[in-house]
């Protein structure tokens, strides 16, 4: 039977519909909403529109794929706008959890969104959150990238919440992330504390219909009823944290009774299956006539401990599927205490112990038989990302290699963005790149140890978000480092985003202390090259800390530009 | 009904736009998708692709198994070729023959095309030249989706509303602009 999608549109809202400013799709609110009245989104913005409806006051945030549409799509929404909703991007994730932690504090709703490895900027808030707890409900989203397809690892988040004894939802579906968020909002103001709303890459980036609830309303200002409950204080925080242990049996009870975790009875016992967040839908994939074992579906945490029970009298064979690490597989034979168990998954073989999970992959770990379609002839090439023809990264690497050449040697520590692509060939370019701000801390370190000059690599957003501070120590010590700034003046990677360092670079370097004789702005195109050369040369022999912005704007960024601005001047 | 659709090529082609166009098409029948796509790092002149589940039932993974779609649509000719494991045993593959070369080890053009013409069922077209034929030379992406309009599942009348509804907010000249090369396109369709 089909089913009828025909949502009714509440209030005034307007809704996105395959908006996506990334792909210059644009929103197409009104036309959808008038024509179809139907809401298709991506599991990010399925998040976003659950939010909105759930009376968030302000959403904190940090761009990072493959969280960016979050928060992205709460900007061009007109009903956060109407209505004051907060969410402009902020320095980085941990400037941004602390913000969110502070409008709960205040007793309104709040959201913080980041990817995986954003967590671990805000870990520091994100870990004593759970001691100071939450007043407005609090809900920090994470988005992790398991196969890593744009990102430097696929560590799990569900350690994060486990580590800060915090609950998670997870997500299967785009409803369930939109329903998650009024569910989440619940529990977090019901137990006063903080919870992770966790998904992954192929949900997150996935659309589907979705329906909406009713909406609720937001908060009003609220302060803690215990004027000292956020002051971590170690006699304060001692009792805080006691409370917090002494909740997580509750945790557990809410977990096992909650509608997102269900036990799914099967005929064959021989096998059954425990399927976290999108794991369960590889599993009815597979199985479209109906699943012969009984299935235990996970996407609230911690665990339910009675369901598991219930599974382990059931079957001796369990099989353990995660989008992640293997979290729970590991807590398996702990929780149940019993050797006469055999727990399949990632540690015993069954499953491949890294990357996402497929279709295929869990058809496989059950038994089934994989279709393969035609071979991909062997001559296919790859076809990796580039940075844009015209970029000026491009222009500024050009510059920076000529005049580097006379030093010889690989001393160039680069960060993350777009201009990471540079350590790929054509332009061979870079040597590092680890975590955001790594690279002038990492050139400092290498200078430290005696390779001199080195060069660190650096865009604008990125030195916002974690270069500020590492280049105060190289100015300490006026370290032999030169800093490349290259300002494209937004956040280029995750899609153009307004960079927190818009205009104030210059300002930020004086005031930190880099000499003003070495600090030196050139301008990345062809024709700059000789003198540009000459600028990088002089600056790489200074036997101290130098600082050169290189700087123009990102071309995509440009084009998105021109094109508004023309629009504006041919619309009356 | 089911049908999975691959859409395959190189960021910045315009592939999401297709997958709009089938998206609202697919809603228009009151039918059930899925629609998975690549966002980020890859979007910078990588290989991009999309995977476009439609169904009269609920959907349940976001990803289309291996060896299970009905039909490769590449914007493409090397890209078409990318994901030929996930084609099923009587899929088709619809591509543009046109070759986006931004890598140096770009394969010999007689061999992709070889590749291709080995494959059962198989549409090969210069979506380039028939979009500036029609007029809209911007569209080589509808014009593909035109060429595999009898393969989707979806009326042809279901895709006009389709690219109606995406191009309508940049006015009627794009409108006319894109449904003259979806009607171009559908002239290769079999």
């Amino acid at each position: 039977m089909r089913q009828i999608y025909l949502k009714t549109i509440v209030g005034k809202k307007n809704y996105g519909y395959f908006c996506d400013g990334q792909h210059n799709l644009g929103c197409l609110f009104n036309s959808i909403k008038e024509i179809m009245g139907q809401l298709v989104l991506l599991g990010a913005e399925a998040i976003a529109q659950g939010a909105l409806d759930a009376g968030m006051s302000g959403i904190y945030a940090y761009p990072g794929t493959p969280s960016t549409e979050i928060t992205e799509y709460v900007q061009r929404n007109k009903y956060a706008r109407d209505n004051g909703i907060r969410s402009s991007w902020s320095a980085n994730e941990k400037t941004a959890l602390e913000s969110a932690l502070g409008m709960s504090y205040a007793g309104k709703k709040s959201m913080v969104c980041m990817k995986h490895v954003g967590l671990n900027v805000a870990a520091d808030g994100f870990l004593n959150s759970a001691i100071t707890g939450a007043g407005g409900g609090f809900i920090v989203t994470v988005a992790d990238d398991p196969s890593m397809h744009s990102s430097q690892n696929e560590q799990d988040s569900r350690f994060y919440a486990d580590f800060a004894l915090l609950p998670v939802f997870e997500p299967s579906s785009q409803q369930e992330a939109y329903d998650m968020v009024f569910s989440a909002f619940t529990l977090s103001e019901k137990f006063g504390i903080p919870v992770m709303m966790r998904i992954t890459t192929r949900l997150s980036h996935s659309r589907a219909s979705i329906t909406t609830l009713s909406p609720r309303s937001q908060n009003a200002l609220k302060l803690p009823e215990d004027p000292r409950q956020f002051v971590l204080l170690p006699s304060i925080a001692r009792k805080r944290y006691k409370m917090l242990l002494g909740i997580q049996n509750q945790l557990i009870t809410e977990s096992d009774k909650s509608g997102y975790n269900s036990f799914e009875p099967g005929t064959d016992h021989s096998l059954g299956i425990i399927a976290c967040g999108i794991a369960c839908n590889y599993v009815k994939e597979n199985f479209p006539g109906g699943l012969p074992y009984p299935m235990l579906k996970i996407c609230q945490y911690p665990a339910p401990e009675e369901l598991i029970r219930k599974m382990a009298v059931e079957c001796k064979t369990i099989l353990v599927l995660e989008e992640g690490y293997p979290l729970l597989e590991s807590k398996l034979k702990g929780l149940l205490n019993n050797t006469n168990l055999t727990i399949k998954g990632r540690l015993d073989g069954t499953l491949p112990r890294d990357g996402e999970l497929t279709p295929d992959i869990v058809g496989l770990a059950l038994g089934c038989k994989v279709a393969l379609g035609p071979d991909i002839p062997e001559f296919l090439a790859n076809r990796p990302p580039s940075m844009c023809k015209g970029c000026g990264h491009i222009d500024t690497f050009l510059a920076l290699k000529e005049a580097i050449s006379e030093f010889g040697g690989d001393r160039t520590f680069s960060d993350i963005g777009c201009y990471t692509l540079a350590a790929l060939p054509p332009l061979d370019a870079v040597n590092s790149c680890v975590d955001m701000g790594a690279s002038i801390t990492m050139a400092k370190g290498a200078a430290d140890a005696g390779l001199i000059p080195a060069v660190a690599f650096i865009g604008d957003s990125t030195f916002t978000h974690s270069g500020m501070t590492g280049l105060l120590d190289a100015i300490n010590e006026d370290s032999p480092i030169t800093v490349i700034i290259s300002d494209n003046e937004t956040t280029g990677m995750t899609g153009g985003q307004t960079s927190a360092a818009f205009g104030k670079l210059e300002g930020i370097c004086r005031g930190l202390g880099v000499p003003e004789e070495h600090l030196k702005i050139i301008t990345p195109l062809k024709k700059n090259q000789e003198p540009n050369v000459d600028v990088i040369s002089r600056e790489l022999k200074h036997p101290g800390i130098s600082v050169i912005i290189s700087r123009r704007e990102c071309i995509q960024t440009a084009i998105k530009r021109k094109k508004e601005e023309k629009s504006r001047k041919t619309e009356p | 009904m089911k049908t999975d659709i691959i859409l395959a090529g190189v960021g910045g082609q315009g592939i999401l736009t297709i997958a709009a166009v089938i998206g609202f098409a697919s809603l228009h029948e009151k039918l059930f998708i899925k629609q998975s796509e690549v966002h980020g790092m890859s979007q910078r002149g990588g290989a991009v692709q999309s995977h476009l589940r439609i169904s009269s039932d609920p959907v349940s993974s976001d990803l289309i198994p291996l060896g299970r779609a009905s039909l490769i649509l590449s914007v493409e000719p090397m890209e078409a070729l990318r994901y030929l494991p996930y084609l099923s045993k009587d899929g088709w593959v619809i591509t543009s023959v046109v070759p986006f070369v931004n890598i140096s080890d770009y394969p010999d053009m007689t061999m992709i095309e070889n590749s291709i013409i080995k494959i059962a069922n198989h549409i090969l077209l210069d979506a380039e030249k028939v979009a500036k034929e029609c007029g809209s030379p911007k569209s080589s992406n509808i014009v593909m989706l035109g060429a595999a309009s009898g393969h989707v599942d979806l009326s042809f009348e279901a895709l006009r509303k389709g690219v109606e509804m995406v191009f309508g907010r940049k006015g009627q000249d794009m409108v006319d602009a894109n449904l003259r090369a979806l009607d171009a396109g559908k002239t290769f369709s079999r």
